[in-house]
């Protein structure tokens, strides 16, 4: 039973870290029904610069919080300039330029850093806490706040403020919106922007574990596309709870079905990827899309 | 037209000629990058006729390479047979995998299809390492070692024949079906077109493809490991046949040289400016987002568009 509940909230921290993301390529497929691509190097790009501040002697939440801002400014800025010019093109022609962000940007970490692994200074004690008799890990524990936390601010976000409400319309409805007053590029460029600040986050809440290379984020882009796709495309809720849920399920059967070493981990998201894209393409939590012809 | 046909005839003649001259002159050395760019050629030739030619976009071509080349691997290292005789055999291995991949993928359409695909190609080093008994896991299989010139001829008559062939699938019927599922899925089935059966069939044909030049790349490096055939030989090869031109048989030979070429050039000084080991990507990077803006129909495409307005 102990052995289970740390598990288990092992499994949600790690699941908090791929929700985040999740709901970073949530947020731009909603508007745009682009699947970025870039997203996993976004984030380990910002993840580099924070490291960068924190090594310039620079305190760590100092660094944290100017990290998601430079994040906010970089992901307005990749939406203006490199993906702006492809809003109207074809899906392949958009998928491929962000395949082409990718390739570019993990060529810039491995440039300016260096291609060595890097350790990464965690927000977090790494003590274990007792509670009840089981000793969990602070560490989890801090990163499963802070990605409930970044959720939270962000549904208060859409919810009652005005931008949001925007944000939202131009999503649903862009001719619509761009009738009543809403400056709809400006809103795909915000949605890059917040979508850039949850990447980082992510980045800063996975770099401690794995440590900082170049290549870092990409499994865990993996995970956030399984996640995201089996909680709904459509849907942040959804990403989340996927994010969670795979988090967990990774755990529990690393831990008790022993085929599943820790080289399967990534075998078994896929599949779960694989099955929701064909049984249920809509995920748990999203509307089916009906095409019309 | 006439005149059009002869000069592609005498295009394909010099380009063969100067093949065969070069296979004798080079030395080891650049005959072995010159096999590297045959492998390329065909794999993204492969890759061409599924993403150009019938619309299908795959991130995942570099597993398929992966299976064709752990076919190679596995008979030759483990069974003795001789690496030309397993070509055709990973060519077929391949090509099934592609074409029951291609089941399930009927399903999906534009970014959900690059999202499985992709899926695919990050699963490969990972499964490899799993089923070690098989693949020899993190230490990999071992193959006899050859010459440049070997790898040249074997991998440039590979590509001939592939170039034939492609060129003879899609003039007629079959290459027909496939532009009208490209161009519009609704009026290929109105007219007649079997839309699952086309589409399974490029990816099976793309998928052998991918395998012949996964079995070269075996024979080349005389060495496979998960680590052979990673994510990113995926993206190299969406990369060039971006650079090619989607479409277009003619583009695909630039689009193997840039893949080859551009991180072999990028890694020179110039100027006394050393560019590090990560500016490939970089480039690359640029160049495919460039590209897309400038150029969507890659290099043939702007070759065709100059020759239009002058």
């Amino acid at each position: 039973m102990q052995q289970f509940l740390q598990q288990v909230v092992s499994g949600l921290a790690s699941g908090g870290v791929y929700a985040s993301l999740a709901l970073a390529l949530v947020l731009i497929y909603r508007s745009t029904e682009v699947i970025n691509f870039a997203q996993g190097e976004m984030a380990t790009f910002t993840t580099y610069v924070a490291w960068q501040l924190i090594d310039w002697g620079v305190p760590f939440w100092v660094a944290f919080f100017a990290t998601l801002a430079f994040a906010f400014v970089f992901g307005v800025a990749i939406e203006r300039v490199v993906i702006r010019p492809f809003e109207h093109g074809p899906v392949l022609t958009v998928v491929i330029v962000t395949i082409g962000l990718l390739v570019l940007l993990n060529g810039l970490d491995g440039w300016i850093w260096g291609a060595e692994i890097k350790s990464f200074h965690s927000a977090f004690p790494t003590r274990p806490i007792d509670i009840g008799g089981v000793a969990f890990s602070l560490q989890d524990i801090g990163v499963i706040a802070v990605s409930l936390l970044a959720v939270f601010l962000l549904w208060l976000f859409f919810r009652y403020t005005k931008v949001g409400l925007a944000m939202r319309a131009a999503a649903v409805n862009p001719d619509s919106a761009r009738l009543t007053g809403v400056r709809v590029g400006w809103m795909l460029a915000l949605g890059w922007g917040l979508a850039s600040m949850l990447g980082a986050l992510s980045g800063l809440m996975i770099a401690p574990v794995v440590f900082l290379d170049p290549n870092m984020m990409q499994v865990v882009l993996i995970y956030a596309f399984a996640a995201a796709v089996l909680g709904g495309l459509q849907s942040p809720a959804g990403a989340v709870v996927g994010g969670l849920l795979l988090g967990v399920m990774l755990n529990l059967l690393g831990t008790y079905v022993h085929p599943v070493t820790p080289e399967l981990r990534l075998p078994v998201a896929l599949l779960v990827l694989l099955i929701v894209l064909l049984v249920k393409p809509s995920g748990l939590f999203g509307r089916a899309v009906v095409r019309k012809v | 037209m006439r005149g059009e046909r002869l000069v592609k005839l005498g295009a394909i003649a010099g380009g063969a000629a100067l093949v065969v001259v070069l296979g004798f002159t080079m030395t080891d050395y650049h005959q072995y990058q010159g096999g590297i760019v045959a492998y390329y050629l065909i794999a993204i030739l492969g890759l061409n006729i599924l993403t150009g030619y019938t619309g299908q976009i795959s991130l995942g071509n570099g597993a398929f390479m992966a299976v064709g080349g752990y076919t190679t691997a596995i008979l030759c290292g483990h069974h003795g047979w001789p690496e030309l005789a397993t070509i055709p055999v990973a060519a077929a291995v391949a090509g099934a995998a592609g074409f029951l991949f291609g089941i399930p993928a009927l399903r999906l359409a534009g970014p959900y299809l690059a999202l499985a695909t992709f899926a695919i190609a990050v699963a490969v080093p990972s499964l490899a390492k799993r089923f070690d008994h098989f693949t020899g896991g993190s230490s990999g299989i071992t193959l006899p070692i050859h010459t440049g010139h070997y790898l040249y001829w074997a991998s440039w008559i590979c590509a001939g024949i592939g170039y034939v062939v492609a060129w003879l699938v899609l003039r007629g019927r079959t290459g027909r079906a496939f532009r009208a599922v490209r161009d519009s899925e609704v009026a290929a089935v109105s007219s007649g077109v079997n839309l699952a059966s086309y589409k399974t069939l490029a990816f099976g044909i793309s998928a052998a493809y991918a395998g012949v030049a996964g079995a070269l790349l075996a024979i080349g490096a005389a060495y496979t490991n998960p680590d052979t055939f990673p994510v990113t030989l995926s993206l190299y090869l969406l990369i060039g046949a971006v650079v090619g031109g989607l479409g277009s048989l003619w583009g695909v030979i630039f689009g193997a040289l840039f893949i080859e070429y551009l991180p072999i050039y990028a890694q020179k000084t110039y100027f006394g400016f050393a560019f590090s080991k990560q500016a490939p990507s970089v480039v690359y990077g640029l160049v495919l987002i460039l590209i897309m803006l400038v150029a969507p129909t890659g290099i043939v495409g702007l070759a065709r568009r100059l020759r239009r307005s002058i």
